[in-house]
């Protein structure tokens, strides 16, 4: 039994190893494999362009190192540790999700949902207990104006005298 | 010498500002009618001699005059005339005079009108849009002098304001040139229109503030400055268009918006823009949300300000930049002191300014108003903080960080589905009181074949859950437009016995806001069909490939048949000029020419796609490298965009709408009244 084990387990890595060796040597990784990785990166000199479209020879630089370490079997988030290990955290399209830059994410949830409150809050003292009165005016502008008008006349006038 | 003339007419143009502002102050504490007239003569003559100084600007311009240090960063001689002209907005320094420029031409426009009514606004208007201006003329005089001259001394060669000890005058052969990517036409009108928008928001923020301080309660404010918003909003929204636009063709990333600070500047006081727009009808309609259309307006002028710095200045980059621009802390100076101080004001005021009714119901059009407001701020706040995150970031941790599309993009699309929603129901609820019951009466029948629409779209392969409820909500808003839009004229027509056609021309006439306001909520559906497709649905491909061979991408196949590559020493550029030929599913659809444009004077390259534009898609055909005598001949770049090209179709409904909407027509409440006359006479005359 632990002999079959042994075979089994042989076959399986040396048909591995082949397969590997196979893709490291047949196909190089294509520019839109590369693209994919390269879309959610930014470099740090060139502000605010994701990498995929920057035509700095650095940026194309960088889209070699991709395809390289793509070719070396290298998965897409060892790929992006790699650049953040070499120039910080700027390089990915949005702050990793670790201590302070949990602000980013939490403060506007907090401020709208804060905005939602207060907005409830002014209809509630608002909103007048007895809602008998009917107003079915679909868009009377010009009486409405003329009201205003009329009050704003009088309190000016008020003002002057 | 012209440049030293030049920098004296912004000097006295400066004191003058400050004048009128001193001046008006004195004359409305001193009730002297006198000195306010003094301040508004000063105020005028901003405009003629910040023209004189604009015109010198050009003339160093036109005539490449390279001593001028402005002159030589911004131009070259290879340029064409129009380029050198559009130059003026190219560079820091000018635009910021720029900036002065128009903002003095839109203050004489308001202190010119008929002041026998609203006499009390008028000093106050003057303080605030000459301090504005004196602000940015003094960022010209003391920091950013578009006049400064190239002077050669032991010490080498700099640009002065004044002659250095020693110095020399010293002139260049020839200038850096406009950047490259600002040499598109988008680029040419892009800025002014920004810019006319920007400037224009100081008016009704002018008004704004000097309603607080004259105890004006009423609306008059909003009345008198509903046309300045209007056209402010027009330009604003036109310049974000145009930018789009102008990113699209130019920048060679298959997209229109980026999320890039510079733009999210520029969208800040739109939001709010558009937010105070909607508001001040509750205030004009129902007396209410005083305090709110204050704190709107201020927002918006202060965003404003913030938006012309960083759309400039690129400071946002980073800490260190920031600090070492000079204009930098006096901008958030400036921003801080007027906001602070309008804050006060309405703080002081805030008694005053009580609503003069209730809310009576969570379903009546002002509530959904305000509802619109809470999340056009929601959208600001989301834009805000991912603008200056990475500032607060590094100020705090040391650690630098990127705030990309992916957090805008998650963080808003509920929040625009939600305004689209609002933007189906709201138009159907009645002011003061509405039900479920009458709103549900109004809905329904347009929500069913709007409920078709995303069954049709996923049978026709958008599958995308996003797109279906986007799609469900673009053909809702647009159905209960059209429905509601019909059912008045209809209503029109039997009252006044017309035809249906002339029902619905008269109804949309008296009621330009309304149907402009319709139109343009039409052209944002249209749009959102764009922004939908392009970003649920874009697809790319690259490849380099060899004459003969093809890339596929979405039914399409681009083969790539020559390229070509030749010097304009006129124009100062390489061109490099790719020809492929697109097939779709076999059937021959054209040639197309993506190309690179290399700028000799400033070393740039610029990536011009070639597009191939229908109703259900655009091919976006981008050159991204090219080898002349390798066998493997170029990379190219193929985006597939699909429905992109709804969002231009409703980018020009949308002026059309805007224009509709802003139109002057003869307002009533504007009209001169016999009896305000005769009082504002009276109290002209102690």
């Amino acid at each position: 039994m632990k002999k079959i084990f042994w075979i089994v387990t042989l076959i399986l890595v040396l048909s591995g190893l082949v397969t590997a060796t196979v893709f490291a040597q047949g196909s190089t990784p294509t520019d839109d494999e590369v693209n994919a990785i390269a879309k959610d990166l930014f470099c740090p000199v060139c502000e605010n362009t994701p990498l995929d479209v920057c035509p700095t020879d650095a940026c194309k630089e960088w889209r070699e190192e991709i395809r390289g370490m793509l070719a070396e079997g290298k998965s897409e988030e060892e790929i992006k540790q790699h650049f953040v290990d070499y120039y910080g955290a700027r390089v990915l399209s949005e702050p990793p999700r670790t201590g302070f830059n949990w602000l980013i994410y939490v403060v506007p949830p907090i401020v709208i949902v804060a905005g939602v409150f207060v907005l409830f809050r002014a209809f509630r003292a608002w909103s007048q207990p007895s809602e008998t009165e009917a107003d079915t005016g679909e868009d009377e502008d010009a009486p409405e104006i003329d009201d205003g008008y009329v009050a704003r006349m009088e309190e000016e006038l008020k003002k002057r005298n | 010498m012209l440049a030293d003339f030049g920098y004296g007419v912004l000097v006295v143009t400066f004191i003058l500002a400050l004048y009128s502002v001193i001046i008006a102050i004195n004359g409305e504490r001193n009730k002297s009618a006198q000195m306010v007239e003094s301040a508004r003569r000063a105020q005028l003559l901003t405009f003629p001699l910040l023209s004189v100084a604009a015109g010198v600007l050009l003339y160093e311009l036109i005539t490449s005059n390279f001593n001028v240090s402005f002159v030589y960063e911004v131009t070259s001689r290879s340029m064409p005339t129009y380029l050198k002209v559009t130059a003026w907005w190219g560079g820091q320094s000018g635009s910021l005079l720029f900036w002065a420029w128009l903002l003095s031409a839109f203050t004489s426009a308001v202190t010119l009108r008929k002041w026998d009514r609203d006499r009390e606004f008028l000093p106050w208007v003057i303080v605030v849009s000459s301090i504005t201006l004196a602000f940015f003329l003094s960022m010209n005089i003391f920091f950013e002098n578009p006049f400064a001259r190239f002077w050669q001394t032991v010490q080498g060669i700099d640009a002065f304001t004044f002659k250095p000890a020693g110095g020399v005058p010293f002139a260049p052969q020839d200038g850096n040139g406009l950047n490259p990517l600002l040499r598109h036409p988008g680029m040419v009108i892009h800025p002014p229109t920004l810019y006319l928008g920007f400037v224009a928001y100081v008016i009704p923020f002018a008004f704004a503030i000097a309603a607080l301080v004259t105890g004006r309660t009423d609306d008059r404010w909003t009345r008198l400055t509903r046309r300045w918003s209007l056209w402010a909003w027009l330009f604003l929204s036109l310049g974000l268009v145009l930018g789009g636009r102008w990113a699209y063709d130019v920048l060679g990333w298959g997209g229109y918006w980026g999320w890039d600070p510079v733009e999210i500047a520029a969208f800040m006081p739109w939001l709010t823009g558009t937010a105070f727009l909607h508001s001040v009808m509750i205030q004009e309609h129902k007396g209410m949300l005083k305090h709110w259309n204050m704190i709107l307006i201020m927002l918006t002028y202060s965003l404003v300000i913030f938006g012309t710095f960083l759309t400039r200045s690129g400071v946002l980059s980073s800490v260190h930049s920031f600090a070492q621009s000079a204009i930098g802390p006096m901008f958030f100076g400036f921003i801080g002191a007027t906001f602070i101080t309008s804050v006060a004001l309405l703080i002081w005021r805030w008694p005053e300014l009580k609503s003069e009714t209730e809310m009576k119901s969570m379903l009546s059009r002002e509530a959904f108003f305000l509802l619109n407001n809470l999340l056009f701020l929601s959208v600001l706040v989301v834009c805000f903080w991912g603008v200056i995150f990475p500032l607060i970031s590094e100020l705090f941790t040391g650690q630098k960080v990127t705030v990309g599309p992916p957090f805008y993009e998650r963080a808003n699309t509920p929040l625009f589905g939600a305004m689209m929603a609002l933007m189906g129901i709201a138009p159907l609820s009645a002011w003061g009181k509405s039900t479920l019951l009458t709103l549900g009466r109004a809905i329904w029948k347009p929500t069913i074949p709007a409920l078709f629409v995303p069954v049709l779209a996923y049978f026709a392969g958008y599958t995308n859950w996003v797109a279906l409820i986007g799609f469900f909500l673009v053909a809702f808003v647009i159905f209960v437009t059209l429905y509601d839009t019909v059912r008045s004229a209809q209503a029109r027509q039997r009252a006044q016995k017309e035809n249906f056609f002339t029902a619905l021309g008269r109804l949309a006439g008296r009621n330009r806001r309304r149907y402009g306001g319709y139109l343009i909520h039409i052209s944002m559906m249209l749009m959102a069909i764009g922004i939908l497709g392009i970003e649920l649905f874009q697809t790319e491909t690259q490849g380099t490939i060899s004459q003969g061979e093809s890339l596929q991408l979405a039914g399409y196949t681009v083969e790539y048949k020559d390229v070509a590559t030749w010097p304009d020493q006129g124009a100062g550029v390489q061109y490099t000029r790719s020809a492929v030929d697109v097939f779709k599913d076999g059937e021959y659809l054209g040639e197309l020419n993506p190309r690179i444009d290399f700028y000799f004077d400033s070393q740039q390259t610029m990536t011009i796609p070639g597009q191939r534009s229908t109703l259900q898609d655009d091919l976006y055909i981008l050159l991204v490298d090219w080898q002349p005598v390798s066998s493997v001949g170029a990379t190219f770049k193929i985006y597939h965009n699909p429905l992109v090209n709804w969002l231009w179709v409703g980018s020009l409904l949308f002026i059309a709408g805007m224009f509709f909407a802003a139109w002057p027509d003869k307002d009533p409440s504007l009209r001169p009244v016999r009896a305000s006359k005769q009082v504002t006479q009276t109290s002209a005359a102690d």
